[in-house]
């Protein structure tokens, strides 16, 4: 196997478990990434809190970038054209299947929701095949 | 001004925790679902460390009548199992696949100045809005008098 790093994963996945935690404890809803997007682009009641919970998530990226750079790796291999495409499948299928990899994956599985397991089970498959055809292609 | 520092931590702390776990580098996540090839399992672990913390914090919120700065928790979902979602979900899976990015990573990553990922983050905006376009008109031709 290559690249297994367990404990970091293990690690980074506990604090994303307690980011979401700390929504639900202090503005008590499920943190999907997705969903919480969808609420920034239309009017809604918590338009505030979504905001600068972006504010947070982007302005850390902005700081880890400038510590640590090499965090994010290589960045994506695919050319742009592709990448489009990519997040116009993510941004309408996140909002027809009503989640993505957090409102489904860690809010929902948490609370053993069948909706959710339906769901990540689908997605992790789909994935798997988006990545068997890309490697067949290239 | 608490309330929206607490969001402002939240967003950070999630960030944080997407770039250790992995979670932000594309070429990982795609090693990940890389079944029939040269397979990363780390990825798994993320979900085994949120849901592990999740899930116990669960319990103990639910403790609470209402949330900090909330008059109440919003409810959950109760849909049954549907078309709509395993189509959603297999869309949304197809696109993970192809960038390496789902939600949160490309959004931390475009504070990164990833020039992909700041196109991945508009695509899906576009995504989300041709989504609530066709749900209107298809409210609107169900019920033609509501407009």
């Amino acid at each position: 196997m290559h690249g297994f790093t367990p404990l970091s994963s293990l690690l980074g996945g506990a604090l994303i478990g307690l980011a979401i935690s700390l929504v639900l404890l202090t503005h008590g809803r499920a943190a999907g990434i997705s969903g919480l997007w969808a609420g920034v682009l239309r009017p809604s009641s918590d338009r505030t809190f979504r905001v600068w919970f972006f504010a947070g998530l982007i302005g850390a990226g902005l700081v880890m970038r400038a510590i640590f750079p090499q965090a994010f790796g290589a960045g994506p291999t695919a050319p742009l054209g592709l990448i489009a495409v990519a997040g116009l499948l993510v941004g309408y299928g996140t909002r027809l299947g009503g989640g993505c990899t957090s409102g489904h994956g860690v809010c929902g599985n948490s609370r053993l929701e069948a909706r959710s397991i339906a769901a990540t089970v689908t997605f992790m498959l789909t994935g798997a095949l988006a990545v068997f055809a890309l490697r067949a292609l290239s | 001004m608490k309330s929206n520092l607490v969001a402002l931590a939240a967003g950070a702390l999630f960030a944080v925790g997407l770039v250790v776990s992995g979670m932000a580098q594309p070429a990982k996540v795609q090693g990940f679902l890389d079944l029939t090839g040269d397979w990363d399992a780390s990825l798994a672990l993320v979900m085994v460390g949120a849901i592990s913390v999740h899930a116990t914090a669960l319990r103990l919120i639910a403790r609470r009548r209402a949330p900090l700065f909330m008059p109440s928790f919003q409810p959950r979902q109760t849909k049954a199992i549907d078309g709509q979602l395993l189509l959603g979900a297999a869309t949304f899976g197809a696109g993970w696949g192809l960038a390496g990015y789902c939600p949160g990573p490309a959004f931390v990553a475009v504070g990164g100045a990833s020039p992909s990922a700041l196109v991945f983050v508009v695509a899906m905006t576009a995504g989300m809005l041709v989504h609530r376009q066709l749900q209107a008109r298809a409210r609107a031709v169900r019920s033609p008098s509501a407009t």
